[in-house]
């Protein structure tokens, strides 16, 4: 069978995996920037409490792995109570994990936020949370940026496992190929191009706009 | 809570620490095969023949950009379709091998930008061979500013050995998947597998913090 053959064949498929994964990276990166955002700040709290809980949040998931979370929210979670559809399981889990690593790009990003920018907020006696999200945060976000860009490859990278707990993404979809057809340079090769297109022509692009609008709107471009 | 079974967990610890072992020797394996490879990609991207260069630069770019597991798949599967059979093992240590060589690669190569163009030139006027200046010179001075990153990537590889599990090496989250599907109990191999990763990685990432600290003190480099 050429490779022509084996698209025409498999193509569909491979392209209904390719949305899943699509659809999967999106909502696990919402997931991952909103759960980043609220540890990010907890961990910058006053309060020991607040700042504890966020620490333990931000060590268990950067401690485990990705598959080993995965697994327990899959398996082990139905027995306290808490059943989660495997598509759902599958992109919270992936959230959470990498909400994890991004509370502490959160964080890095609000303290090298230059001082001065603090005290200007502080002497136009803004209240705390007025400082926090007209002043701080916008440039915060700036500085973060990049290096979410490496995270959000990373996450795109992670979707692929939920295809162990049988959600139909791309992963899945060509192991399945694979295993009727025993083509596995074309169906695995296929794949891996299709990640790396999707991580360098598409997300990289996004993130640089994303980066080259901040700039416009703070002025900086 | 619920229905945590102590028998049933001191029953399956025995397995679960031997599985942690093949864990350990496989992120050890992987992480040595890693830190030579990556070298050879650092090291590659720095020849002047651009054709070299521009191979090597798209091959580190290609393979941090997709999934590992995706990776360990195609290492396992594509040698049979052309008559090379591997291990497991083979496979997986190939495979999570190369990946982490991409990732050290970058911390190599920033490591190495990070050297004061003084120090060439230096070099240079002294009449060193390129292999005297690389490991006589730049390397002894990139190595503590790449620390930091080297450490990251091995906590970072050892996490990702359970993926090696997909393709059948004994690891912990192998041992774990067995044992529930033998028992039907997935509480507590599960919730085990996470506590043990747990105990390895956040001590091996604080002592990796202390050590870069140490090796910086050592130097004189201490910021």
């Amino acid at each position: 069978m050429s490779y022509l053959e084996f698209l025409g064949q498999y193509g569909d498929r491979i392209l209904s995996g390719t949305l899943v994964t699509i659809v999967l990276t999106v909502l696990a990166a919402v997931l991952a920037v909103a759960i980043a955002v609220a540890a990010g700040l907890m961990r910058l709290s006053r309060n020991a409490l607040i700042r504890g809980v966020a620490t333990v949040y931000i060590e268990i998931f950067r401690g485990t792995s990705l598959l080993v979370q995965l697994y327990w929210i899959f398996f082990v979670l139905p027995l306290f109570g808490i059943t989660l559809e495997k598509f759902t399981a599958g992109f919270v889990a992936v959230g959470m994990n990498l909400g994890a690593y991004g509370a502490e790009l959160v964080r890095g990003a609000i303290l090298s936020v230059p001082k001065g920018q603090w005290e200007a907020a502080l002497a136009l006696n803004m209240s705390p949370a007025k400082r926090m999200y007209r002043v701080i945060l916008p440039q915060a976000v700036l500085i973060m940026l990049p290096p979410w860009g490496n995270l959000l490859i990373e996450l795109l990278k992670g979707t692929a496992l939920v295809s162990l707990i049988a959600v139909a993404d791309l992963m899945f979809q060509v192991k399945q190929i694979n295993g009727t057809t025993f083509l596995s340079a074309q169906s695995f090769g296929t794949a891996l191009i299709i990640y790396y297109v999707l991580a360098r022509f598409l997300l990289t692009p996004f993130m640089r706009w994303l980066e080259r609008f901040m700039q416009r709107k703070l002025g900086r471009a | 809570m619920l229905d945590w079974n102590w028998q049933f967990t001191w029953e399956i610890l025995p397995r679960l620490i031997v599985a942690t072992g093949n864990t350990l020797l496989a992120a050890g394996l992987g992480y040595g095969i890693a830190v030579v490879i990556g070298l050879v990609f650092a090291l590659a991207q720095r020849t002047p023949f651009s054709v070299v260069t521009i191979v090597v630069r798209e091959a580190v770019e290609f393979i941090r950009s997709t999934p590992l597991v995706l990776q360990i798949f195609f290492v396992f599967y594509v040698g049979p379709q052309f008559g090379i059979r591997l291990s497991p093992w083979t496979a997986g240590m190939i495979a999570i091998g190369l990946h982490y060589a991409a990732y050290l690669s970058e911390v190599y190569r920033g490591g190495i930008e990070s050297v004061p163009k003084g120090q060439w030139e230096a070099a240079t006027s002294l009449n060193l061979s390129t292999a005297r200046t690389y490991f006589r010179v730049v390397i002894p001075q990139a190595l503590p500013p790449s620390l930091a990153g080297m450490g990251n990537y091995l906590v970072g590889i050892f996490k990702d050995t359970p993926m090696l599990s997909v393709i059948g090496v004994a690891e912990l989250m192998h041992t774990a998947n067995a044992i529930g599907s033998e028992t039907y109990r997935f509480l507590e191999p599960y919730t085990l597998v996470g506590v043990i990763f747990l105990l390895i990685s956040l001590p091996t990432a604080a002592g990796i913090r202390l050590f870069e600290g140490w090796v910086r003190r050592k130097l004189g480099m201490v910021s």
